[in-house]
């Protein structure tokens, strides 16, 4: 019962930056952003790949959130400056990274399971007491998670957080503030998929292998999550967003855990995981998307 | 000051829809001017504020601010000296951003926007005495979403925000025509006490007779792209609500309405 409890936990912390990062867009900038199915298995490739390249792990992770950051900026600029629909910008940069991270990998399947990383290497070893062992991946994830919560929440209090909420929120204010809403939107996308290209790199060093299929129903789990979570903790206005969203990631993964136990097997995991979201959706009556034009 | 020269516009061109908007349309306003703009539905009126402000491309003509040439400066560079609040009055603030952080942002306008804090704790004062200033209590509740408030507080708010930082041009497309009476006049006085304060350039586009006649020291009247009442000086402060609505109803008959 506790090693599944643990499981939830570290499942639900790993794909918490992915849902703070689609926060970022589906909440902040209001954009569907389905980019996010790419760059989170481009995470996982770029982490492998150096890591059976003999990379040090915590680097791995950082050159992820760059990789991420660069395909959000393309996803960005295939909008604003092509003037291509926001959910068709995101699908065309989503199938290109399905062969570059294909590329990138060599197979669609790579594993690292006798590699150093974050969770299992030589520092670690000599610091951690066995009897800790079972709680030190998910202690590694909820200070990664702490972390790049702390930074989100420090840059959306900044200038420049500022006018990101401003283009979600009344772009005709940003552009009053004489600022090019476009330039803000690639921000915003580029840090949403830097946050979601390192969630992937975590996942795929927590299991131990990349497998081209996780990004499937990678958006539609963070969606989840920020839908679960900003519904949940509505009322509490104390409660920051931020810590929300990670709430709510970890609280779907045990939904999906429950669904399993119940009977269900690995592989009607996206199955579980769109018709969950389906319920969410509905039980949550999140208000239907504003109707936008081009940016 | 500012020059539309020779300005042409077209809707739908090369349609069977085409409609020619503006001709050769010729319009300057001096520094410190307060221009009311009147006249019926299809006028031209907001299309020329959408022209000034960049909002929408024209077919032919020249825009200018000070001799210097901004037909092709992008809408969100030419608003670093023009400040404009809509009919609408949700388009001029972030509805789920504070007051204290709507008004941050608009106090960083020209600013560069990097990573230092969005709302400078020291302004906090000179936020809450703008505010105060309004008598609408809104200087206590700098913490609360602006999308609860009223849609006058709205606009209240979102004209302290236009004017905030120095601006040259201050743009007003109608902005009391969603507003109830009594806090149309409010709008109204706070929008001439601020534009006597700060010395704006003023165009104001309105369906209201009277406030075009009481208030700014020009008039227009637009009619199919045209100007076809221009008054300034003594002749615009003799100007009765009625001598301009007896125009009004002369090119309504012409168009056969």
């Amino acid at each position: 019962m506790l090693t599944t409890i643990i499981g939830i936990f570290e499942e639900g912390l790993a794909y918490a930056i992915l849902a703070l990062g689609v926060y970022i867009t589906y909440k902040i900038l209001d954009f569907p952003d389905l980019s996010v199915d790419g760059t989170f298995p481009l995470g996982g490739a770029i982490t492998v790949i150096l890591i059976s390249a003999g990379v040090n792990p915590v680097l791995t992770l950082l050159l992820s959130f760059l990789t991420g950051a660069i395909a959000g900026i393309i996803t960005g600029v295939i909008h604003v400056k092509f003037k291509v629909r926001d959910l068709l910008s995101g699908i065309i940069v989503m199938t290109a990274l399905y062969s570059i991270n294909l590329r990138i990998a060599g197979s669609a399947n790579v594993p690292i399971f006798m590699k150093d990383s974050i969770f299992d290497n030589n520092l670690l070893d000599k610091i951690i007491a066995g009897g800790f062992r079972p709680y030190l991946m998910m202690t590694v994830l909820i200070i990664i998670v702490i972390i790049m919560k702390v930074l989100l929440d420090f840059y959306l209090r900044t200038k420049s957080g500022y006018l990101l909420r401003a283009v979600g929120d009344n772009e005709t204010v940003v552009t009053s503030l004489a600022k090019d809403k476009g330039i803000m939107k690639i921000i915003g996308l580029s840090i949403a998929n830097a946050f979601v290209a390192l969630s992937g790199g975590i996942f795929a060093q927590k299991n131990g292998y990349f497998d081209i299929s996780i990004g499937t129903g990678a958006l539609v789990t963070g969606v989840a999550s920020v839908i679960i979570g900003t519904n949940l903790f509505r009322k509490l206005s104390a409660m920051k967003a931020t810590t929300s969203v990670i709430i709510g990631s970890i609280l779907y993964k045990a939904c999906v855990a429950i669904a399993i136990a119940f009977g269900l097997e690995a592989q009607d995991q996206k199955l579980i995981t769109s018709v969950l979201f389906l319920i969410i959706l509905i039980t949550s009556n999140e208000k239907k998307r504003r109707a936008k034009a081009n940016a | 000051m500012l020059r539309l020269i020779d300005i042409s516009k077209y809707y739908n061109p090369g349609t069977v829809n085409e409609m020619c908007l503006f001709n050769g349309f010729n319009l300057s306003i001096e520094e410190g001017e307060f221009v009311s703009v009147v006249g019926s539905n299809g006028s031209g009126k907001t299309s020329m504020l959408n022209i000034i402000c960049g909002s929408i491309p024209i077919d032919r003509g020249r825009i200018e601010i000070n001799e210097t040439d901004i037909t092709n400066t992008p809408e969100y560079k030419r608003q670093i000296r023009i400040g404009r609040v809509y009919q609408n009055p949700a388009l001029g603030t972030c509805p789920n951003m504070t007051i204290l952080e709507n008004m941050s942002l608009a106090d960083n306008k020209g600013k560069v926007f990097h990573l230092q804090r969005g709302t400078d704790k020291k302004r906090i004062d000179v936020y809450k005495e703008i505010l105060r200033r309004l008598g609408l209590g809104l200087e206590d509740k700098l913490d609360i979403t602006v999308g609860s408030l009223s849609g006058g507080q709205r606009q209240a708010l979102a004209m302290i925000m236009a004017t905030m930082t120095p601006i040259e041009f201050l743009i007003l497309d109608e902005h009391t025509a969603a507003l109830d009476p009594k806090t149309a006049e409010l709008i109204m006085e706070l929008t001439d006490s601020i534009v006597k304060e700060k010395k704006l350039t003023t165009i104001m586009v309105t369906h209201n007779l009277r406030y075009a006649v009481k208030y700014g020291n020009r008039l227009l009247m637009m009619h199919q792209g045209d100007i076809v009442i221009d008054s300034l000086g003594e002749e615009k402060k003799a100007l009765k609500v009625d001598d301009v609505l007896d125009r009004f109803n002369e090119i309504s008959i012409e168009c056969g309405n």
